[in-house]
């Protein structure tokens, strides 16, 4: 008897803080059982830099920089079922909480006025991604089938939405699943 | 021990809610121990009407719950799946014009916005955020005005006026640039006579005003809504429900 396909899965963190996928490691042991039924493309867990061809992939965080949008469209163009993972991709979460403060200002306390700096330089290099005035969640600029909030999402939540999606059931969290912290 | 005749009942969702004379459709679904979602209606207050989370259909017209009278005999539909993503669509809509970052907020938890928000199965805030730039007033020692968490319900408005006596707040401003505002000279929460024992500080349903050096202090697994429903977490002065 042939193995069933397995489901490849991309993952990656934008303007996130990489607890989504802390909580995505959450799973534990279970992640064994996980593997039999997915296989990772594009993930901090592979380390594959560019997203192929997958039937799901998963975005933490939300879009401050043009590097983000360059990926986050990667992703829209590869994964047949995108999925916003945490409340920065949702909501900009708190990234966006510097959306009503001048990105220079931010820039300068951050580079120049914060405790303990001194001699405190804007970092210039070329290779850095332009960083944009405003955060943005992602589903404002490409569209999002799922979403699967939490700060981050628990454990449970993510195995919960992942087994329904790779047994093709529609995602249905319990209320104690669905938080927004 | 009041004697109920047939003449004093409503049908909501195909269950007979007995009303006493005056009260309004969601009085007397809440005394009947039926949750009817709202943000700005509180039983303690003067119906407001304007958050719209809780419009039925009354006899196929639609109307505010906390507003519209209870009558004989009239059918009321509220747990509809078009009711309830009208009022998922007003909650979204609540969340993104405002600034509503629920991992940095003190009253996550106790929120009941957020709270209907979960009743209502609500995974995405979906319409485009507006980030409004709105002012903080940390101006009182003992009470923070929170504007980005305001969705001006004006319950705080009411019980100011009504309860405290003091008049503190209003909302100033039109439309989409409608504020809290506060009723001192300077525009400061320092220069009124607010304290933080008023009731006006405890009815807010969101974040917009706080008790300073209160943050935090419940931790995540025991905050109010954390296992339990919105629509089972009874709320303070509502009426006991009526045996039946």
């Amino acid at each position: 008897m042939t193995e069933p396909k397995k489901l490849r899965v991309a993952t990656c963190s934008l303007a996130g803080c990489f607890g989504c996928h802390m909580s995505l490691l959450d799973i534990d042991e279970k992640l064994f059982d996980l593997l039999k039924v997915v296989e990772f493309d594009r993930s901090p867990i592979t380390d594959i830099k560019t997203c192929g061809p997958c039937d799901i992939g998963i975005v933490e965080g939300g879009v401050c920089n043009a590097e983000n949008v360059h990926v986050l469209k990667e992703f829209r163009k590869n994964c047949k079922v995108l999925v916003a993972m945490g409340a920065c991709a949702i909501t900009g979460g708190i990234p966006a909480l510097r959306n009503n403060v001048d990105l220079w200002d931010c820039f300068q306390e951050v580079y120049h006025y914060g405790i303990g700096l001194e001699n405190g330089q804007i970092p210039n290099d070329p290779e850095l991604p332009l960083p944009f005035d405003k955060v943005h969640p992602i589903n404002e600029v490409v569209r999002i089938d799922y979403f699967l909030p939490g700060c981050p999402p628990s454990a449970d939540a993510i195995w919960q939405f992942l087994t329904d999606l790779a047994a093709g059931r529609e995602p249905k969290l319990d209320y104690e699943m669905l938080h927004y912290d | 021990m009041v004697i109920l005749t047939m003449d004093k009942t409503f049908i909501l969702d195909g269950k007979t809610i007995p009303f006493e004379e005056g009260e309004t459709i969601m009085e007397a679904a809440s005394a009947a121990g039926v949750y009817i979602p709202h943000l700005c209606h509180h039983p303690e207050f003067k119906p407001h009407g304007s958050c719209k989370l809780c419009t039925v259909s009354i006899g196929g017209r639609l109307g505010a719950s906390c507003t519209n009278k209870a009558a004989a005999g009239m059918v009321v539909e509220s747990e509809t799946e078009a009711l309830n993503a009208d009022r998922r669509a007003l909650t979204q809509m609540l969340f993104v014009e405002g600034n509503h970052i629920c991992p940095s907020c003190e009253k996550s938890g106790n929120c009941q916005l957020q709270a209907v928000a979960y009743h209502l199965d609500m995974l995405t805030p979906h319409f485009t955020h507006f980030y409004p730039a709105r002012d903080i007033d940390a101006s009182h020692p003992d009470v923070l005005l929170e504007r980005n968490r305001c969705i001006l319900c004006e319950l705080c408005v009411r019980a100011s006026r009504d309860v405290d006596g003091k008049n503190v707040f209003g909302i100033g401003g039109r439309g989409i640039k409608s504020r809290l505002i506060v009723n001192s000279a300077s525009g400061r929460l320092a220069d009124t006579n607010l304290s933080v024992t008023d009731r006006a500080v405890e009815v807010c349903p969101t974040g917009a005003i706080l008790r300073k050096r209160h943050g935090f202090t419940v931790p995540i697994g025991r905050r109010l809504y954390d296992h339990h429903d919105i629509a089972e977490v009874p709320v303070a002065g509502m009426k006991e429900p009526r045996s039946s």
